[in-house]
């Protein structure tokens, strides 16, 4: 055990735990955010992708001893239903999702990827959520979600 | 840390507020705010009959709606609470809806098959027409006016022309009980509410038939949404199932020491032949179950080696039960006769629901109550099976639905529950559950393989006047019915047998002068439970059905040199509903009349790389009419096959949230695409070989098509099924659309680039032998 201490949505936190722990378990049991999902523990499904230092990050795969002084964003980080994120507005306006569980993962890559691209063509939204899988269905909605939150549909 | 009170809260104890203290909103949020208020002494338990069980207003004039039909990613909340916010002649931002909790709500059954708002629909409308009723009683001896003078606007109840006399529903009941009986007959789905009381005339639908944005959808963009896999309990701690590695197996030595080095560990838990790891973290418990060293026994029972052994045991194995869907006319007499004849053979492999988040449970077992969070279609079902792992009586089990991840049919998500019963029991203290990746892919039930066998006759005109079809498949199990994973490890013996895999899909939409269509039940190789346990995936039977008899229509079409959407047309025989979704789906799709699979040798298609393809499909799932054309390009060198575009005609009925019904739509077309591409279930004798997304791929972004959705709405009709019909007619399509590009007939799903290439290449083979 050791005490880790991690800069999460802006505020440094402490917690004691095995450094080898996946982040993924030690946001979501130590510090109660569930933005970040379990989908698979092996980096394939994007479920629980984090932003650290403004890329993502799959935190399932990232042991907690690693993201110490790194800037970790979490989709509570982004916004809240009160306060939503231009990107969490426009995938609610979009009606961007059925079950929603891989969500996580949808809003933050998309969030990423405007940061550095804020016009980015079909091709390239695609291109920058291929590996997030999603089993309800949602793709096409999320693509248009992702125009409006880089205003390329009103 | 966020904490949810375990204790049993009664609603007697919320009313009076002498409950425990509940810290997380959202579980009991709508309960507390209405009940808060309240000054009733008592709140009974959930009775049909009682207009209480149904509903309750608050002060604040917000109305809850107690119901075991649950949001599992739908949308199915939403258009509930639109239906009674139209019947109750409120602003639908007012109606909560307290869910598939077995403590408050009437068992209406499982939350399946796409048909919650066919079904729960009616039964949640009478039920607020009759609440309106009663309020409307109320309104009238309080205001001495005559209820024919009454009218409702926002949830206030107004006197004609007379303007200031008015009372809210939060003035007539807010906060107390109606203490009104209704009429409850039946169970289940088939649970007929207040049938006599009248509801308002459909021309006079405000909310039912708008696009209301989901209730659910804001939170699950933000965190704030909280499902079964977040639920957390004081002292709760952390389970792991370690599963046989092969079928069957009993566990002959489980090694303690094993796992002695990982802090934390709680108890190895040996049941039967269950095993599983409690540990007070997570990661200890991860960490636990993967080193864990057990030896099991030799497998007693073995699988199907191979899709070939599987296919000849469903061709070969006695049917438990012929099902006949359709018997007109002498088949054989039409088959001598007949001037030409074909026969073909269709596989369905087994295919995982996959959902994104693997099964979760939380269960807190103790002496005399026991309380179970779990994404069950129908906790009801789930109390049942709970109560009789403990042995004791239901009302001693209280099972709390919170929705899991994405659930297109009866998954992992029952077993885990028990998994979480087991373990708590064993070390006496609430454990929560979660599956890994490959505990879901390799044990959840999974959709049953099929075998279609279908043989069609003309006449010397070129009318087809024989149609003989035989679906070979699995009964799938269902809540309510074994095998579960761990009752059956500690010894219990299945209860009931597999639910039929249904009849729908064997061409009986067409008529012809000799038909005849059965679904056959094969028994599952074993009843215990085995990695290939069978359950009702998205359409269970119908997909595999439809993507044989639709394919054989357009294989016929095609030997009789006919257009397949005119072909289709004729032996529609007028029949309405197919035969407008039909046109309108092909009127959307600008469909050219021509010979099916005249492409494949026409114009530049016949030679170039990447040809292009168009191919339709029809079907009917439970009344809910559905139309596709696809619109592929394929790659004869690589045999890759690229779904440009599914357009879709779509009726069911009067349509409750069109926004909401297309986005069902599409989710459908995708995992339809998805599903006939590239799932297939790998195995040998000994279980599930792909185990994890590299090894059993889905759908991504670059490989989904356009869509395009025509929305039929019938508002003279009762609301049918939206959803699941859906995806019915895309495999079909899919695979007429590749015969009209290339010329080739596939009849095994998935349609992979190899088995494309290969067909391409045995046609290739066989015409220059020609």
């Amino acid at each position: 055990m050791a005490r880790i201490t991690l800069s999460v949505n802006g505020t440094m936190r402490t917690v004691e735990t095995d450094p080898r722990t996946p982040l993924l378990y030690v946001l979501r049991n130590d510090l109660s955010l569930n933005g970040p999902r379990f989908g698979c523990g092996l980096a394939q499904c994007g479920a629980c992708t984090v932003i650290l230092d403004g890329q993502t990050a799959r935190s399932c795969s990232v042991p907690v001893s690693a993201a110490q002084n790194r800037k970790i964003t979490t989709l509570e980080g982004l916004g809240s239903v009160a306060h939503p994120h231009p990107m969490q507005a426009a995938f609610i306006e979009e009606q961007a999702a059925q079950c929603g569980f891989c969500m996580n993962g949808m809003v933050m890559a998309s969030k990423v990827l405007l940061d550095a691209k804020p016009k980015p063509t079909v091709t390239e939204i695609k291109q920058a959520l291929n590996s997030y899988l999603c089993r309800c269905g949602s793709h096409a909605r999320v693509i248009r979600a992702v125009q409006r939150a880089a205003g390329q549909i009103a | 840390m966020e904490t949810i009170e375990t204790k049993r809260i009664s609603r007697r104890e919320l009313l009076q507020g002498t409950g425990v203290m509940v810290v997380a909103f959202s579980l009991f949020g709508p309960m507390t705010r209405v009940l808060a208020q309240s000054g009733a002494a008592s709140f009974p338990e959930p009775d049909a009959t009682s207009l209480d069980t149904w509903l309750a207003i608050a002060r604040d004039e917000s109305i809850t709606i107690f119901t075991s039909k649950v949001e599992l990613g739908t949308g199915v909340e939403t258009a509930l609470s639109q239906i009674v916010a139209e019947e109750l002649d409120v602003p639908f931002a007012q109606i909560r809806m307290d869910t598939g909790d077995t403590s408050k709500t009437v068992d209406q059954a499982t939350t399946a098959a796409s048909r919650t708002i066919e079904r729960g629909g009616p039964q949640l409308r009478q039920a607020a027409a009759a609440a309106r009723l009663q309020l409307l009683k109320l309104a009238s001896a309080q205001l001495g006016e005559p209820i024919e003078n009454l009218t409702v606007t926002d949830g206030v109840v107004l006197v004609a022309g007379t303007p200031q006399k008015r009372l809210s529903y939060g003035d007539l009941v807010g906060g107390r009980r109606f203490d009104a009986k209704i009429t409850a007959t039946g169970t289940g789905w088939d649970m007929k509410v207040a049938p006599e009381v009248r509801a308002k005339d459909p021309k006079e639908y405000r909310i039912v038939g708008t696009s209301v944005q989901r209730v659910d959808l804001p939170k699950k963009f933000t965190g704030e949404f909280s499902y079964v896999s977040d639920v957390r309990v004081t002292g709760m701690l952390h389970g792991r199932v370690v599963r046989p590695p092969v079928v069957n197996s009993k566990p002959s030595s489980v090694d303690e020491n094993s796992v002695k080095q990982i802090p934390g560990i709680v108890k190895i838990v040996q049941e039967g032949n269950f095993v599983g790891v409690v540990a007070e973290t997570e990661w200890a418990a991860i960490q636990a179950a993967a080193a864990l060293k057990v030896t099991w026994s030799t497998p007693e029972t073995k699988l199907p080696a191979n899709p070939d052994e599987l296919y000849d045991y469903l061709k070969n194995t006695k049917s438990l039960h012929d099902q006949v869907a359709a018997n007109r006319g002498n088949l054989d007499a039409a088959f001598a006769q007949a001037n030409k004849t074909w026969a073909a053979t269709y596989r369905w492999p087994f295919q995982n629901h996959g959902m994104i988040g693997p099964s979760c449970a939380v269960a807190d077992v103790q002496a005399d109550k026991t309380t179970v969070w779990a994404g069950s279609q129908g906790t009801f079902g789930t109390r049942q099976r709970v109560a009789a792992i403990l042995r004791v009586p239901e009302k001693n089990v209280r099972v709390i639905y919170r929705e899991g991840s994405g659930s297109y049919g009866r998954l992992g998500v029952d077993d885990a529950a028990e998994d979480a019963v087991v373990m708590s029991r064993a070390v006496g203290k609430p454990v929560r559950v979660q599956w890994m990746r490959a505990d879901e892919h390799g044990w959840e039930p999974k959709g049953p393989a099929q075998l279609m066998t279908v043989r069609a006759a003309a006449d010397a005109q070129g009318k087809v006047v024989a149609w003989d079809y035989m679906d070979r498949s699995f009964p799938w199990t269902q809540s309510g019915a074994n095998p579960y994973l761990a009752s059956m490890q500690i010894g219990m013996k299945p209860t009931e047998a597999g639910f039929t895999n249904g009849t729908g899909g064997g061409g009986q939409i067409y008529t012809f002068d000799n038909q005849k269509v059965i679904a056959a039940e094969i028994p599952w190789v074993h009843p215990d439970p085995t990695p290939l346990r069978t359950s009702n995936l998205r359409a269970p039977g119908d997909l595999a059905r439809s993507f044989a008899s639709e394919s054989f229509v357009d294989e016929i079409a095609a030997e009789l040199g006919v257009d397949p959407v005119q072909f289709r047309l004729r032996y529609l025989n007028n029949d309405k509903r197919p035969t407008e979704a039909l046109l309108a789906v092909t009127k959307k799709a600008d469909w050219k009349e021509r010979p099916s699979g005249a492409r494949a040798s026409t114009g530049a298609n016949a030679t170039a790389t990447k040809a292009v393809g168009r191919g339709v499909a029809l079907s009917n799932r439970a009344n809910t009419i559905v139309a596709a054309v696809a619109d592929v390009e394929v790659d004869r060198t690589t045999g890759e096959v690229t779904v440009q575009r599914i357009t879709l005609s779509h009726d069911c009925g009067m349509i409750v949230n069109p926004d909401g019904l297309r986005n069902q739509i599409q989710g459908n077309i995708i995992q339809g695409v998805s599903r006939t591409l590239m799932e297939e279930v790998k195995f040998d004798a000994s279980g599930v070989k792909n185990l994890d997304w590299k090894t059993y791929p889905i759908i991504t972004y670059e490989e989904i098509p356009e869509m395009d959705i025509v929305l039929i709405n019938r508002p003279e009709m009762p609301y049918l099924g939206g959803g699941e019909p859906s995806i019915v007619p895309v495999p079909a399509a899919i695979n007429n659309a590749i015969f009209d590009a290339v010329g080739i007939r596939l009849r095994e799903i998935p349609l992979t680039p190899q088995r494309v290439l290969a067909a391409i290449k045995a046609a290739e083979a066989a015409n220059q032998r020609s």
